[in-house]
């Protein structure tokens, strides 16, 4: 197709800075109105379609449309959507303008169908997100921004690097599947996998993502990430890399997760331990694991959106993060709680919620392709995802101690929003169907057998049972765990101090001694030219006198002799 | 706000066992269907087993979050540090 098509990034990316221009009613209809006109956009073209443009010697296709990008776009646009609505309120118009642009990037980037218009939603995807982060107006989400982009710039050179390689190998800039089997295509799965928070450089999702705004943090969970994820389903699909980099991801998340207090950070690492998820399922790389890390993409930015609205709901009323300040809030805060509540359960993989239908299509891709060591390990984590954010995030935020505090539910637009996402939450666990047939590939998977239902039954419960169990180790401390970005933010920064500090020695010393020769030289010029120089001295008159009477008396006495 | 009766009774000391008796029964539940059905193996030409022995998502489940929440601690040891660390 061929005809003019207006791409549906365009609509948010431009939208939003329309917002600024007007006010009240009109500014909240556009902020639904938006994301409603580029979900439309979206599902107005048929798959398969793209508007070419020539540019350099180039053909980029900012509008490409394929299953697996729609299926991002949809979500991303819904995202926006309820993202707008949990915002309107109470965010600055800063943040939402940003949380547009950098939502309308996102789904940019899923119609892309080459790297150069990819590349450059990408980097606009950055430059938003930073922004949203800086709307929250804090000295700490300031510096926390500036790290944030730091990295994401570092990804993106990466990324650029690895395209423009891959472009003068292969002369073409078609965004397809590759290996990484050579320089170019390594460099570009760097790029991606940063974004998607892997190993090393995973700290930067917890290190930024909690000083946003309440609502900041919301559309912060849900784009970078999962964008990410979409890049890597396309360009890597099947890279038995990847396999192990999300197990590690898997365990990372969980592992730090126990050890956090701040309840924000609890689900920011449980990004790390989903995102882990679908890259795992994305190195097994079958239809039905293309299909799993789809499904589990789309159903996981609805409920870590909606844990997060429920955590921000709490952090807006009551100012308070640390899950060592909170507890009992269910007793004032029933509507957050229970959507708190439904979110961790969906993102547990309990049975007839959204987690439940999507995460298990992961597992039995890697059962079906006899990766027994991947499975077990898939379903220890499965178990492991109800510990830490299943039961961690409700129990000490909700319950736990009573902390004395006592702060109401939040405002109208929040409290819709969240019910919003708990009820696609149960809707899409309870009715997959509607969700597996806009899938990349057709499935008949059937997620509701008795063995599925017992057996999930049986290891979350049991999981649980865990928790309770060994509560008294799970105490909470006013603690941070050292992670990588203990190499950016205090290696690099001692070493550079030392640095300092050696380099102002070595500057010292060597000042001293060309204060020292200029010094001498000085001295000697002096010694000889001074007012006491031997050059300089006034001779009294009388030598000049006696000296002219000896060179007389030398010469009168060489005449008389010669 | 100590007193006991003004207290939610979630939290009320004399009711602990009583949530400690509804979690006992709740996993009971979760485990008698297992006299019933039999579990397939996931991998049975890797002569793999385990999985379709009896209660194994139960006990597994116990087992490996019990091992994360201590290899968690272990690391903890090592990777906590004050919440101001980072603070200028």
């Amino acid at each position: 197709m061929t005809d003019f098509a207006f791409p549906p990034a365009l609509i948010l990316i431009l939208g939003a800075f329309v917002l600024p221009l007007v006010q009240g009613t009109a500014r909240r209809v556009l902020i639904l109105g938006l994301p409603a006109l580029a979900l439309w956009a979206v599902w107005s073209f048929a798959p398969g379609s793209h508007v070419s443009i020539p540019f350099l010697e180039y053909t980029v296709q900012p509008v490409n449309v394929t299953a697996t990008g729609r299926l991002f776009a949809t979500i991303f646009c819904i995202m926006a959507f309820t993202g707008g609505l949990y915002a309107m309120g109470q965010a600055r118009l800063l943040e939402l303008v940003a949380a547009y642009v950098y939502a309308g990037s996102a789904v940019g980037v899923t119609f892309s169908g080459d790297l150069i218009s990819l590349f450059v939603y990408w980097e606009l995807m950055a430059l938003g997100s930073t922004m949203v982060l800086w709307s929250a107006g804090t000295s700490t989400a300031w510096k926390a921004s500036f790290r944030y982009l730091l990295i994401h710039l570092l990804g993106g050179v990466i990324l650029m690097a690895g395209i423009v390689w891959r472009v003068y190998d292969t002369g073409s800039v078609a965004f397809a599947p590759m290996q990484p089997d050579n320089p170019a295509n390594i460099l570009i799965l760097i790029g991606f996998l940063i974004n998607a928070g892997a190993p090393p450089l995973s700290a930067w999702i917890a290190d930024a993502y909690p000083e946003a705004s309440p609502s900041g943090m919301v559309f912060l969970s849900a784009f970078t990430t999962k964008t990410a994820v979409f890049t890597l389903m396309v360009g890597f699909p099947g890279a038995e890399i990847l396999v192990w980099i999300g197990l590690y991801m898997v365990f990372y998340g969980i592992i730090y997760a126990l050890l956090e207090n701040d309840m924000r950070r609890i689900l920011a690492y449980s990004i790390v331990n989903q995102v882990g998820f679908m890259v795992c399922a994305i190195g097994i790389g079958t239809e039905l694991a293309l299909n799993g890390a789809a499904a589990h993409a789309f159903a996981h930015i609805i409920y870590k959106a909606l844990l997060l609205m429920s955590a921000g709901s709490v952090l807006h009323m009551t100012g308070k993060r640390k899950c060592s300040d909170l507890g009992g809030l269910f007793q004032t805060m029933p509507v957050t709680a229970i959507n708190g509540i439904v979110g961790a359960l969906a993102i547990s993989a309990f049975p007839f919620t959204s987690g439940f239908v999507t995460k298990s299509l992961e597992t039995s891709a890697a059962a079906y392709q006899g990766m027994a060591l991947v499975w077990f390990l898939l379903l220890a984590a499965s178990a492991g995802v109800f510990l830490h954010a299943g039961i961690k995030f409700p129990w000490f935020v909700f319950f736990q101690k009573d902390s004395g505090l006592r702060p109401e539910d939040p405002p109208p637009g929040m409290r819709w929003s969240m019910w919003f996402y708990s009820f696609l939450c149960i809707a899409i666990g309870l009715f997959p169907a509607a969700l597996y047939n806009i899938l990349p590939y057709s499935t008949d998977y059937e997620p509701y057998t008795t063995d599925h239902l017992v057996t999930q039954f049986q290891l979350l419960l049991f999981a649980g049972f865990a928790f309770f169990a060994l509560l008294p180790m799970m105490k909470r401390t006013l603690t941070i765990s050292l992670d990588f970005d203990w190499f950016y933010r205090r290696f690099l920064r001692i070493i550079a101090a030392e640095f300092t500090l050696r380099s102002s020695h070595a500057r010292e010393r060597m000042e001293k001694r060309a204060r020292a020769r200029v010094e001498g030289f000085i001295n000697r010029l002096y010694r000889h030219h001074g007012p006491h120089g031997i050059l300089a001295r006034t001779w009294p008159s009388g030598g000049m006198v006696l000296w002219v009477a000896v060179m007389l008396a030398g010469m009168v006495l060489a005449a008389a002799i010669f | 706000m100590n007193n006991d009766r003004e207290k939610h009774w979630l939290y009320r000391r004399k009711n602990l066992p009583k949530l400690w008796m509804i979690q006992a029964a709740i996993l009971v539940l979760a485990v008698l269907p297992e006299f019933f059905i039999h579990h397939h193996e996931h991998f049975p030409d890797q002569g793999i087993t385990v999985d379709a022995s009896f209660g194994f998502f139960a006990w597994y489940g116990f087992l490996t979050c019990a091992a994360m929440v201590v290899g968690a601690k272990i690391l903890g040891i090592f990777l906590k540090r004050k919440d101001t660390y980072y603070d200028d």
